[in-house]
């Protein structure tokens, strides 16, 4: 099936915003946009939804935090108790004081990692991967809309030129893709 | 957008667009180093390589080239490890405290800081390494299933939790700061003309392409980090601590040292901080970015931890006498006017009278002056640790066991090799990498930049 996209180009992250307030509120879908830095507020306009990485990170600290118990406890505990000043490894909540600074250390260890490892692959951002903003300046100062023709098929591409032409852009370019 | 109170100094000065901080900060990058870098790099090279010749030699002889005896087991290696620890703390805490902090002067200074963290830790994660003598056994302090039996590490002691923090911190750091580097390096790599360093950035850049849902898990990923990293700062150099103030030792055994060495440890990294970046702000002509507020915010932050470890000092002190512990009252009476006291009263002067001076608004927002201190402070914490360490072991119980420390030139030659090292590192990093958080100071140009500030209509809005 072929489509076309259609990247406007913004040199403002407030006019982009504005102008995809007016898209949206036309009932056009915008399916991305590039930028050279964040732009606060755009996600609910373009309908992104806020990520649910922080949750992850909560688990693998969890993880972290499960494995240190189980280790420590295995070493020190179980396997060999070790006999200090008369003061031996019985059980591991007589001698948990000793165990906190490791615990805390592995569970911001494996939350840290085990996030910052999702983070990049969720983004498909990995050493080696080809750059796809659609033009270098996006990472500069400018700021480019993806609209692809499929996804609003209520429209002509005349109709929505007509409505896009409001909204203040610099610069705008097509591309047929298959 | 968020604006910010008019009468607050503008952190960016200028007229600048997003495509000048673009072209500020990777200018330097793309155009031929300059003569000075060249000279620099070269001097930290050979020094580095003299460190790394004394740490070759030391491996090949062992540790008995330094200059310990049976008294004094623990001298400069320990006091290296400390000192280039806590200048690693400042990196951290400039990018994660200031960051839940929402302190928008960060952004100028934390790509460079963290820069410093880093290296600072690979320095002194190589003490310890050299201190076994067989740097190739450095395995054998991780858990692992060994061909002695069921012996493990021991998880009681605090050696080992200073193994988990430490290469917990560095881990933990680079992850951060690599995370905020992939997109200013896909900016570099947008620009880049020359094929090799377009595949270069490429390959460092990851493909980042700036889409609204990775900026959106970007500042989340910022600042989860930032929230388990802030607890980590504190908790690496209390654990630090814990190697001296879990033994029996008079003079270490204190239960002020956590926060007493976390202090210290901010308070020496902001020093190092003002002295890389004074000269890299004038090198690279970042002075808009980087200018006297952002100076002035920093000598505040080491007059407040400054004071801190002042009050420390002073504590100690009254404590020793007020336990009635004859032993630890020797401690501190012989750091004061022993055979040790010109480094007591080197690192009194430096850590607890030089801060002070930050009061004086001209003395904070004077360049020069903030120089000066800053390295001030440095060789003071050095002293600091040097003083905790070696007097607090050169007057054993029995006085037959009483002893001096004396450095060998290897201790020498390692230690200044670890600085060399360090400016080689930092002088790569400043010549390839983007040293500013270029990305994340354009979020701030129109909030805080001051062409914004000072336009009629900057009030209008909202």
């Amino acid at each position: 099936m072929s489509d076309k996209v259609i990247y406007v180009m913004f040199d403002d992250d407030e006019v982009l915003k504005d102008g995809a307030k007016k898209l949206v509120s036309k009932g056009i879908k915008i399916n991305e946009v590039f930028s050279p830095f964040p732009i606060h507020g755009i996600d609910p306009i373009i309908g992104v939804k806020q990520t649910r990485l922080g949750i992850m990170a909560f688990l693998y600290g969890l993880t972290g935090l499960t494995l240190a118990t189980i280790g420590m406890r295995y070493f020190m505990v179980v396997d060999w108790p070790m006999n200090i000043g008369g003061k031996p490894n019985f059980s591991y909540l007589q001698n948990i004081l000793a165990f906190i600074p490791i615990s805390f250390e592995f569970t911001v260890l494996c939350a840290a990692h085990g996030m910052a490892i999702t983070y990049l692959l969720l983004n498909k951002t990995l050493p080696g991967m080809p750059a796809q903003n659609p033009d270098p300046r996006t990472t500069d100062d400018k700021f480019v809309m993806e609209i692809r023709l499929s996804e609003n098929s209520s429209m002509t591409e005349a109709d929505l030129d007509a409505v896009i032409k409001e909204t203040g852009f610099i610069e705008i370019d097509k591309k047929d893709i298959k | 957008m968020q604006k910010e109170a008019a009468i607050r100094e503008p952190l960016i000065l200028g007229h600048k667009t997003y495509h000048d901080v673009t072209e500020d900060v990777c200018r330097p990058i793309e155009d031929k180093a300059p003569k000075m870098w060249y000279i620099l790099f070269g001097i930290a090279l050979i020094i580095g390589l003299y460190g790394v010749g004394s740490i070759m030699y030391l491996l090949g002889t062992g540790v008995g080239v330094w200059g310990l005896n049976k008294t004094i087991g623990w001298a400069w290696d320990i006091t290296n490890f400390v000192w280039w620890v806590g200048i690693g703390h400042a990196g951290t805490l400039i990018s994660a405290v200031l960051l839940l902090f929402r302190q928008k002067w960060r952004m100028a200074i934390n790509r460079s800081a963290e820069a410093m963290t880093i290296f600072a830790v690979f320095m002194a994660g190589l003490f310890p390494l050299i201190h076994m003598g067989r740097l190739w056994v450095g395995y054998w302090t991780l858990p692992l299933p060994n061909q002695f039996g069921s012996l493990w590490v021991n998880f009681n002691s605090p050696l080992l939790w200073d193994v988990f923090a430490i290469s917990t911190y560095l881990s933990v750091s680079l992850v951060f700061w690599y995370i905020g580097l992939i997109p200013d390096f896909a900016t570099i790599r947008d620009r880049a003309k020359k094929p090799v360093a377009k595949k270069m950035y490429s390959i460092l850049s990851f493909g980042w392409s700036g889409r609204a849902k990775h900026w959106n898990r970007f500042e989340l990923v910022s600042l989860v980090l930032a929230g388990l990293a802030t607890p980590l700062v504190f908790s690496v150099h209390s654990i630090v601590s814990f190697d001296f103030a879990t033994s029996v030792i008079p003079g270490w055994h204190t239960t002020i040292f956590p926060p007493y060495f976390v202090a210290g440890a901010v308070f020496s990294g902001f020093a190092m901080v003002q002295t890389l970046l004074l000269i890299m702000r004038k090198a690279m002509s970042l002075e808009a970015y980087i200018h006297t507020k952002h100076v002035e915010y920093m000598n505040i932050v080491i007059m407040v931890t400054g004071s801190i470890v002042g009050t420390a000092y002073i504590t100690e002190l009254f404590i020793s006498w007020y336990s009635g512990v004859e032993y630890e009252a020797y401690a501190f009476i012989n750091r004061a006017t022993g055979p040790y006291w010109w480094a007591y009263w080197a690192m009194m002067t430096c850590n607890v009278i030089s801060p002070q001076l930050m009061w004086f608004r001209k003395l904070r927002r004077s360049l020069m002056f903030t120089f000066f201190i800053s390295i001030v402070v440095n060789i003071g914490m050095w002293f600091e640790r040097y003083v905790i360490i070696v007097t607090s072991l050169h007057r054993d119980y029995i006085p037959a066991a009483w002893s001096m420390h004396y450095p060998s030139h290897i201790d020498i030659g390692v230690y200044v090799g670890t600085i060399g090292l360090f400016f080689v590192f930092f002088l790569l990093f400043a010549r390839y990498f983007p040293v500013l958080a270029l990305n994340e100071v354009k979020t701030i140009l129109k909030g805080s930049g001051q062409s914004y500030k000072e336009s009629p209509d900057y009030h209008k809005h909202h």
